[in-house]
C-alpha cells in the first residue's frame, strides 16, 4: 500500500457495470515526507474520502476485494484515510 | 487506472483464441493537464469508446480479463470508462 493525496475526481456515465455507483478519484501519490512522487492516477473509493484528504491505497488484482462479491475491474482502490502519519 | 486518449484501433486477424471478438484500441496516457505522457498502449474496450475519448483505462491482468468477461484471457489492458469529465486541483 502507498500514501496519496486525493486530488480530484472523475466523472464518467458510460462505464463497465460493475463500476455503477463508485466514486472514482485522482491521487497523487506521495513519500514520507508529503512530497509529490511518481505520476497521478485513478482509483476506485471504498471507504468516503474526498479531494484534500490523504489516504493509502493497494494496486493490482486486491484492489477489487473491498467491493466483494462485487468484482469491478480496478488496479488500484483506496483502502483508508490517513488521520496522521509520523516519520522517525 | 491511467487517464488516456484513443488514438486509433489495432486490426488482428490471427489472434489469440480467447482475443477473438475483442476490439482492440491503441490509447494514449495523459497527463491530467491532457498532454502525452510515456508510451501508447493496447487495451480491449468494454464501453464502445471511440477514436478521440478520453478514457479510463485499467492496467491489470485480471481486471482486463473480468471487463472482457472471459477467464485467463491474455490481456493486460481495458479502456472500462468514457471520462465525462475531470475535476482536479494543484494546490490540496
Amino acid at each position: 500500500m502507498q500514501l496519496a493525496r486525493v486530488i480530484g475526481e472523475v466523472v464518467s456515465t458510460v462505464k463497465d457495470a460493475n463500476l455503477s455507483g463508485v466514486t472514482l478519484l485522482v491521487l497523487q501519490p506521495i513519500d514520507a515526507t508529503g512530497a509529490n512522487v511518481g505520476r497521478t492516477l485513478v482509483a476506485l473509493d471504498s471507504v468516503g474520502a474526498g479531494t484534500g484528504e490523504h489516504v493509502f491505497f493497494v494496486r493490482g488484482r486486491e484492489a477489487a476485494f473491498p467491493f466483494y462479491p462485487s468484482e469491478p475491474p480496478t488496479d488500484a482502490s483506496i483502502v483508508g484515510i490517513v488521520d496522521h502519519w509520523d516519520v522517525e | 487506472m491511467q487517464i488516456c486518449r484513443v488514438v486509433g484501433t489495432v486490426v488482428s486477424t490471427q489472434k489469440n483464441r480467447k482475443l477473438e471478438g475483442a476490439k482492440l484500441l491503441l490509447v494514449q496516457p495523459l497527463t491530467l493537464e491532457g498532454t502525452a505522457r510515456g508510451v501508447a498502449l493496447i487495451a480491449i474496450d468494454a464501453v464502445g469508446a471511440g477514436v478521440g475519448e478520453r478514457v479510463l483505462v485499467v492496467i491489470e491482468g485480471k481486471a482486463a480479463g473480468d471487463a472482457l468477461g472471459k477467464k485467463a484471457a491474455a490481456v493486460d489492458a481495458a479502456v472500462i470508462g468514457i471520462v465525462d469529465h475531470l475535476d482536479y486541483r494543484d494546490d490540496v
